[in-house]
């Protein structure tokens, strides 16, 4: 008995000086003070170098939270039960949480930086008058590929993929939306098509693809393409930027059917507690030297348009993450399409999942 | 037994261990990699052991992560112990088979069932996200591994044990003290090392309940490899499983040396 | 033990249950009857009844039967070789000692030593054999399944033979069986108890992984937990990830109907 009373009060002794040293931790970087600011965003996607800059132009220190997927996200501040006083969620999630009531209004005149973000990106459908959201990145989707894998291939059009050459050679990103919607952009649907016959349509056509797929993937796709895995994948641009980065042999296009264009925003989600803060920062994020340190760092693509100007010439030329507005013009933004047409689509995606083998 | 079958057998814990360890020497090893990813290692450097200590903020997820584990994984083998020394004395059947069914339920569910119920539950009874639901959590589902791992125990127990104690004059808490626990000792701290193993091992729930800053290493890891694994993980990883390690024989040495006279479970 | 010593220590325990596993499966079983947008209905319980969802029922199963089958496999001659080694306590925390290292991280580390130009094919190369594709296979599945699960198989067989009378191995060498015979006859049967336990230990986690069949298998392998954990996080739709969790418990509860005692309640398998 008394070896077990020992070992128990030696396990609250040791836990209990554990926590001490988190709180002295915690208070000699400032994290327990009043003023501070949690930022929600999305795993490294902002240069630190640029919070570190932030906490010392305005002695607010940044608590930074990260998320893997909007609905996460969205799960959290629903709750209600954590602080974030700025959040980064993608369009489609944005309709979604000014429906439910989870967005505080933005005070456009405490944002004087506002006016560098380029006309295209602003009172887009799920924020016409940006009275909630300020974009932070932009991009589309796409196919990454290794040119000398593919043979003659350009993929110029989405049927490239149904290619018998690339047999178990293809990755796609495990996202119901972005698969579904390379299924009826090649068909020349719309990616927000809600008529049954062609989601059908569609789900037959993916499903011709299934000997092509070597894997459905998460956040690992983009170092299984670095490394070669497969010849080609369906990707978000941001991961083609990072992973051409890692792998400079690779290369990225949109296919010509078309494509999704996303947008991730700042917001303000109602759990803020540090409104001040929250614009400041927000408004430190469009000011354009830090926007454009930022965009070098994460590799997305900026919409701050004095920031783009101030980029090398090789990212800010680069057509295949800045593609011109005759390509914008074919991309299509994700529609809020409802809670039953989603469940919809996930379903589809979910038979397209089990159809293989 | 012969000598031929004594080496097929140990050739076989030895590739047991190799590929139980394979993926740890895999992570260490490249830890150590100046090319910055897990694949050609370019050149050895410890950089990434330097980062590892200039973060804070890891630090503190890694301190956070130990307490959180050491505190549930104490507080739930006492639960445990008194809820499985509980359900071995009761009388009637029907109840202690109800309550072993509980028990054998957060087991088998699945954590994101676990994750996301507890989440339903903190917000309905107002809990702040952070520290205690996290710790909550943990402790909420290790106390039925505990139960399992000590329920044997008593029940190995022969009764007369304590009829003998009892006939000597000795109270309820002397039999607690003196007897039972003693006695099922072995599986208290297996007990515990299992909840220890659970709580460090969590992803999933913790994932769901913790929130304001608090974050547990599996649930940055898992926001970190969101951009590949940086090998500053990796540096950490490989910093806290030779930690373990040493722990792990440390105490293993310790209480032999303290037990030998009475080796396990009285045999020799 | 008097009644008053005992109904306290079981203050603590009741109020657990009741708080953490009998609210929960209440909260479950209400989302159950939920569609996403919020309204009563019985559809996710007969959509769980269409061919996806079946077909995922029958290869989680098939899956979760192979991968206890070849823990199993693997784990009775370790831990029964354990019992033999001379510090058989330390060993056997060394088994238990890398399931304390992340799962993520282990199954990147699997991802670079099977990818194409990963560590396995480079031995395989040079041994003549060939680059084979390892990663998003079912071999990859069930060998990392396989791998996580072990410990918890080798767990309750090391204490079913630990707790073995070695007497009785004399006893039946004395008497003239083979080691084979001995094996069959006693050793296996008194350790049945463990193994059990150990089956259920794997069986029943390895119906609802997630994360793995992912990373490993590259979603070729969805399992009902697969489908839960995207209900729950990614298409958030709570109703029909609730209905394939009720029976996940449902499966589990007539699991341990089948495996266990019926009369001296459902684990004592685990216990003895």
């Amino acid at each position: 008995m008394s070896q077990i009373v020992r070992m128990f009060l030696l396990v609250f002794v040791v836990a209990f000086g554990l926590m001490y040293a988190t709180a002295y931790l915690n208070k000699s970087e400032g994290y327990s003070g009043d003023n501070t600011l949690t930022v929600y965003n999305w795993g490294d996607y902002i240069d630190p170098e640029l919070l570190e800059q932030f906490e010392e132009e305005t002695g607010i220190k940044v608590i930074y939270q990260t998320f893997d997927s909007n609905e996460a996200m969205m799960t959290k501040i629903k709750q209600g039960g954590t602080t974030f006083d700025v959040a980064v969620p993608s369009e489609y999630a944005i309709s979604k949480m000014k429906e439910d009531d989870l967005l505080l209004e933005i005070d456009h005149s405490k944002l004087s930086n506002l006016e560098h973000i380029d006309e295209r990106f602003m009172h887009l459908s799920f924020d016409p008058e940006n009275a909630y959201s300020v974009p932070y990145f932009w991009g589309t989707v796409g196919i990454v590929f290794h040119p000398d894998l593919v043979g003659d291939l350009t993929f110029e059009s989405w049927d490239d993929l149904w290619d018998p050459s690339l047999k178990n050679n293809v990755f796609l990103l495990d996202g119901a939306r972005e698969v579904m919607g390379m299924g009826l952009n090649s068909l020349g649907y719309s990616l927000n098509d809600t008529s049954e016959d062609h989601l059908q349509e569609a789900l037959a056509k993916l499903s011709e693809l299934t000997p092509n797929v070597k894997a459905i993937v998460g956040d690992e796709i983009k170092m299984l393409i670095a490394n070669e895995e497969a010849a080609a994948g369906l990707v978000w641009s941001g991961d083609a930027s990072e992973i051409m980065y890692e792998n400079e042999e690779l290369d990225y296009v949109v296919p010509k059917e078309g494509s999704n264009l996303w947008f991730d925003n700042m917001v303000i989600p109602k759990t803020a507690r540090n409104l001040e803060g929250a614009h400041q920062f927000i408004n430190f994020m469009l000011d354009p030297e830090v926007a454009a340190q930022n965009a070098e760092y994460v590799g997305y693509s900026t919409p701050n348009k004095e920031a783009l100007a101030l980029l090398p010439e090789d990212i800010s030329g680069d057509e295949r993450f800045y593609p011109d507005e005759e390509l914008t013009e074919r991309l299509e933004v994700y529609d809020n399409l409802g809670p039953r047409m989603l469940s919809h689509y996930n379903e589809l995606f979910l038979e397209f999942k089990m159809h293989r083998k | 037994m012969s000598n031929g079958k004594w080496k097929l057998s140990n050739l076989y814990l030895i590739a047991v261990f190799v590929i139980l360890y394979a993926p740890i020497f895999y992570l260490m090893f490249y830890s150590f990699n100046s090319g910055g990813s897990m694949r050609d290692f370019e050149g050895f450097t410890w950089e990434f052991y330097g980062e590892v200590f200039q973060d804070t903020r890891l630090l503190i997820i890694v301190l956070n992560t130990f307490v959180i584990a050491l505190l549930s994984a104490a507080i739930s083998t006492i639960i445990g112990v008194l809820g499985a020394i509980a359900i071995h004395y009761m009388r009637t059947n029907r109840p202690k088979s109800t309550l072993l069914t509980l028990n054998n339920v957060l087991i088998v569910s699945p954590d994101v069932i676990i994750g996301a119920s507890f989440l339903i539950l903190f917000t309905i009874a107002g809990i702040q996200l952070g520290f205690v639901s996290v710790l909550l959590s943990h402790i909420a589902f290790s106390i039925p591994i505990v139960v399992i791992m000590v329920l044997p125990k008593l029940q190995e127990m022969s009764g007369s044990l304590i009829d003998a104690a009892r006939d000597l004059g000795a109270s309820s808490w002397q039999v607690l003290t003196k007897v039972i626990m003693p006695y099922i000792k072995p599986g208290i701290f297996a007990g515990f090392f299992m909840a220890l193993t659970y709580s460090l091992d969590d992803f999933a729930v913790t994932f769901f309940v913790t929130g304001n800053g608090f974050s547990t290493l599996s649930v940055e890891i898992y926001s970190r490899a969101r951009q590949g694994v940086s090998l500053s993980i990796n540096a950490l990883s490989t910093l806290i499983f030779l930690f373990t390690v040493l722990l792990v024989i440390g105490y293993y040495f310790i209480n032999r040396r303290n037990n030998r006279p009475v080796a396990k479970e009285g045999r020799a | 033990m008097d009644v008053r010593a005992r109904n306290l220590y079981l203050v603590p325990y009741v109020l657990w249950i009741v708080l953490f596993v009998a609210a929960p499966i209440l909260l479950i079983v209400y989302y159950s009857f939920f569609n996403v947008e919020g309204q009563f209905t019985l559809d996710n319980y007969a959509k769980f009844f269409t061919p996806v969802y079946l077909k995922m029922t029958l290869s989680s199963f098939w899956y979760a039967f192979l991968i206890t089958l070849f823990s199993l496999l693997v784990a009775y001659p370790t831990a029964y070789l354990l019992t033999k080694t001379k510090h058989k306590g330390l060993w056997l925390l060394l088994i238990i000692l890398p399931s304390w290292i992340n799962l993520l991280l282990k199954a990147y580390a699997f991802i670079g030593l099977f990818g194409t130009y990963g560590f396995v094919n480079a031995v395989l190369e040079l041994t003549g054999i060939g680059t084979k594709q390892i990663l998003f296979t079912d071999f990859s599945f069930v060998f990392v399944s396989v791998y996580i699960f072990i410990p918890f198989m080798i767990l309750p067989i090391f204490n079913a033979l630990e707790k073995m009378n070695p007497t009785l191995i004399d006893a039946a060498r004395d008497l003239g069986a083979s080691p084979w015979m001995t094996f069959r006859r006693v050793v296996f049967p008194l350790t049945i108890d463990g193994v059990k336990a150990g089956c259920m230990a794997v069986f029943i986690p390895a119906l609802s992984l997630f994360m793995i069949t992912r990373l490993i298998a590259g979603n070729r392998v969805i399992t009902l937990g697969t489908a839960i954990e995207q209900h729950f996080l990614v298409t958030q739709d709570w109703g029909m990830g609730a209905t394939i969790a009720v029976f996940l418990i449902i499966a589990m509860a007539l699991i341990m109907l089948l495996t266990g005692n019926r009369k001296r309640g459902l684990i004592d398998i685990v216990k003895r």
